[in-house]
């Protein structure tokens, strides 16, 4: 089921992706046990002439066992997630790495604005430029993204990185992530912004360190 | 006084059409309203889902049957500005009208089908027939609370009319989308979908209270809270639940009003107001509220598969107490609706450890349920399958929001159609076949006659199957990153390839609707067909079938019934028949196995 997951090119969906798999193989084996339990009881406790149900009520300390041994293990699996779980978490979203591309993706309905801050690094200085929903990074550089609307709330959505993040009118938000592999990828609006929600959508195109390059030198060909 | 004396007695006191039909204050006529209007919405609410799914299936074509209707007539329709043409102009559903589709259809399924049926129909018609009461605490409050939730219907409904349309934020109306009419178009729909949130909240309020109280005071002589089915313990939760939660809804949906109308800034950044604020007041009711939408049918459940099985539910305490930590938790796992809403990041992680610890209770309930079929001798009826449904569908309900609760792997999930489809797992999977359950369980008792058992084994596998063809996909549509409240899949070339599944999911869908055809004409027959008023037909332990007679009169019990023993007393060895009524005293040695 999980190969319907699209391709990953995130320095970090691996580990996103494997925890993924993870759960799916935890809770595929408790759907099937418990299902398979359900189906096996169904069978061989239908009703047959003669053959009076069993009077069990749990409520002794020998029967709980049944369900307090499994109950101890499912609450060793949780923590053992929580436990997973955290480190990725804290690693995709709480802290940011050092970076040296920044762009800014502000939202809008229904567009993401994408400001570039030009060869000067910094945002909100003459030689910014933007594009409408074409977000241009190179490849195996962290990228920071800030974030931030202009109206309501979106949620910006890069499927192939692994990434998702609402986008608050009234604060800046940042993101970061790290493309592993060139191209052009989806970038949709995952958050209900009003009547052209669907269809707010842009690319995000990553480009090989030459190529970035290039482009670069395309838009600020003074620099 | 003897049965026909008690019976004449009651009808000799009938106080004429009005009086009984509508404004009643007899709980179990208050339930059969509550049941009317929880299942006409279910139609409108269903109705709506079928356009959602027609528009995933086809995007931007004309709707089933619109082409009977004259392109002549369109344009008058469109001239005059009415309410169909806006909705789906020339027969075609727009973005606008798109979402606020899929915003009423989810807020009618949850606040004018779930509630009504689960909270309002079986706590009224429940909680008094199974606790020996003579009624609800306070019949007038009662008959209150009906009217409120269909003045609160009303407006909802008026909101389809207006200039504007309805809601079009989605049924979580976040901030400031929902704030300002400039950002989607509506204005008095949004109104209106707020003030009949606050009026419905008014009407579960006064239920909710109504059923804390009769549950503490009112259980009749021998009832002690550990003998009560475990149906009345989660409907007992539940109302605990909506006195907590639903004030905070009430009054979020009120300073929400005021930024809409009065030009105050509590969720708009722009006057200094902070939109998370709105998510958090949501949320903190909004995961309550989804246990208020399965605790009633879990208890259900719980009670239906001991009479089926005739075998005591296995762990009744454990039960309960799962339950209320279900309920405890239940208040302090909001944020997982946050995790990527730009909230503090630090914050997930704790939100996280208690969202999968949830599963800890969740699993109990279920391997209880499993536990209570062990050597059992189970009883294929209409009610039991349903119930089994639940059961089986519970698991993959339960078990999909480990996905989700995990703050890692939701960061893909969160808002794709992995969500949807793992929260129709519990609303459709366990509420509405609860539902169905509980309907088939207690027909004979509502309305003295069973349901027809052949009818409803057919309609239960049609809509187990066509339920599953509709929903499990949705997982795979999410995983391949489908977004939630898309109008058009087609405009997002990375989700061509999923189309075949939307179009197999809708197909799939118009099958279930069809299926629910089953049910009205079994449902239709059941009232129309001879009643019999059988005392028991199924041969259960709780007050209502044993202590009552088979049409309760206003005031429920000839005498006021005692209770000896819990409900779950099936099979027990040595009696002479494999159920115990709460109300009948076992013979002394019979009478400590019981209890032990």
């Amino acid at each position: 089921m999980l190969s319907w997951l699209p391709e990953n090119i995130a320095s970090y969906g691996d580990k996103i992706d494997s925890l993924m798999y993870l759960v799916y193989y935890i809770t595929g084996t408790a759907f099937v046990v418990t299902e398979l339990a359900l189906i096996i009881f169904l069978i061989l406790y239908r009703r047959k002439p003669g053959r009076p149900a069993a009077y069990i009520t749990g409520n002794r300390a020998r029967q709980a066992l049944w369900t307090l041994v499994p109950l101890a293990v499912i609450l060793a699996i949780d923590l053992s997630l929580d436990f997973k779980g955290t480190p990725v978490w804290n690693e995709v979203k709480a802290a940011i790495p050092p970076s040296n591309v920044l762009v800014q993706v502000q939202a809008k309905q229904f567009n993401w604005e994408v400001h570039y801050p030009g060869p000067d690094g910094k945002l909100g200085t003459a030689d910014d430029l933007v594009m409408d929903n074409q977000l241009h990074v190179p490849v195996n550089q962290v990228v920071k993204v800030r974030l931030k609307s202009q109206d309501v709330i979106h949620s910006l959505f890069l499927p192939n990185l692994r990434f998702k993040q609402d986008v608050l009118p009234g604060r800046e938000i940042d993101g970061w992530f790290k493309a592993t592999k060139t191209g052009t990828y989806p970038m949709p609006c995952a958050e209900l912004c009003g009547f052209g929600h669907s269809g707010m959508y842009g690319q995000i195109t990553v480009h090989s360190a030459e190529d970035y390059q290039a482009w670069v030198r395309q838009q600020w060909p003074s620099s | 006084m003897n049965e026909t004396a008690a019976v004449a007695h009651a009808t000799h006191e009938s106080p004429g059409f009005v009086r009984t039909y509508l404004f009643s204050t007899d709980h179990k006529m208050i339930a059969k309203q509550f049941l009317w209007l929880g299942l006409i919405m279910m139609l409108l609410g269903g109705l709506l889902a079928l356009m959602v799914r027609w528009e995933l299936a086809w995007p931007e074509t004309q709707l089933p049957l619109m082409n009977l209707i004259s392109e002549k007539t369109w344009e008058a329709l469109n001239e005059s500005g009415s309410w169909i043409a806006r909705m789906i102009p020339n027969g075609f559903i727009s973005p606008e009208s798109y979402n606020s589709l899929f915003t009423m259809h989810a807020t009618i399924m949850v606040f004018l089908v779930v509630m009504p049926i689960l909270v309002g129909t079986f706590g009224n018609f429940l909680i008094p027939l199974q606790i020996g009461a003579p009624d609800m605490a306070f019949p007038v409050l009662n008959m209150l609370s009906f009217w409120t939730t269909a003045l609160g219907g009303l407006v909802m409904l008026a909101g389809f009319f207006v200039p504007g349309g309805h809601a079009a934020g989605g049924w979580t109306a976040y901030a400031p989308l929902s704030a300002q009419a400039i950002y989607t178009g509506v204005n008095w729909g949004q109104h209106l979908w707020l003030i009949s949130l606050f009026i419905l909240g008014v009407g579960s309020l006064m239920g909710s209270i109504n059923y804390i109280t009769t549950v503490i005071n009112m259980r009749a002589r021998g009832m002690t809270w550990f003998r009560m089915p475990l149906t009345i313990w989660s409907l007992f939760i539940t109302a605990v639940l909506l006195l907590f939660a639903l004030p905070v809804l009430q009054a979020a949906a009120v300073l929400l009003l005021f930024d809409r109308t009065l030009g105050t800034s509590f969720y708009l950044p722009a006057g200094g107001g902070e939109p998370l604020l709105w998510q958090h007041l949501f949320w903190f009711f909004g995961h309550p509220e989804v246990y208020v939408l399965i605790l009633p049918a879990m208890g259900i459940v719980c009670d239906i598969l001991p009479v089926f099985s005739r075998k005591p539910i296995f762990g009744y305490k454990a039960m309960a107490v799962a339950m209320i930590s279900i309920a405890f938790l239940g208040f302090i796992v909001w944020g997982h609706h946050m995790f990527i809403s730009g909230m503090n990041p630090s914050l997930a992680v704790g939100f996280s450890i208690t969202t999968i610890l949830i599963s800890v209770p969740a699993a109990l309930i279920t391997m209880n349920w499993i536990a209570t079929l062990f050597r059992a001798s189970i009883r294929f009826t209409t009610p039991m399958l349903f119930a089994l449904g639940v059961v089986s569908m519970f698991i993959i309900g339960g078990l999909s929001g480990i996905f989700l609760g995990l703050a890692p792997t939701d960061i893909f999930l969160h808002d794709t159609y992995f969500v949807v489809a793992h929260f129709h797992y519990i609303v459709f999977g366990f509420s509405i076949l609860g539902i169905f359950a509980g309907i088939y369980f207690w027909f004979p008792k509502m309305f003295g006659r069973k349901l027809n058992e052949t009818l409803g084994k057919i309609h239960f596998l049609a809509t187990f199957i066509t339920f599953n063809l509709v929903f499990f996909p949705m997982h795979m549509l999410g995983i391949g990153g489908h977004m939630r409240r898309i109008y058009n899949p087609l405009q997002y070339p990375f989700l061509e390839p999923l189309q075949p599944m939307n179009v197999f999911i809708t197909v799939s869908a118009f099958l279930l609707g069809a299926s629910q055809i089953l049910f009205m004409i079994n449902f239709f027959w059941g009232l129309a067909g001879k009643k019999t008023w059988e005392q028991n037909p199924w041969e259960a332990n709780t007050l209502e079938w044993t202590a009552a007679p088979p049409r309760p009169p206003h005031g429920n019990f000839l005498t006021p019934p005692i209770v000896h023993h819990g409900p779950y007393v099936y099979s027990l060895p040595g009696s002479t028949q494999d159920w115990a009524p709460q109300n009948e005293e076992l013979p002394g040695k019979l009478a400590r196995a019981a209890a032990g």
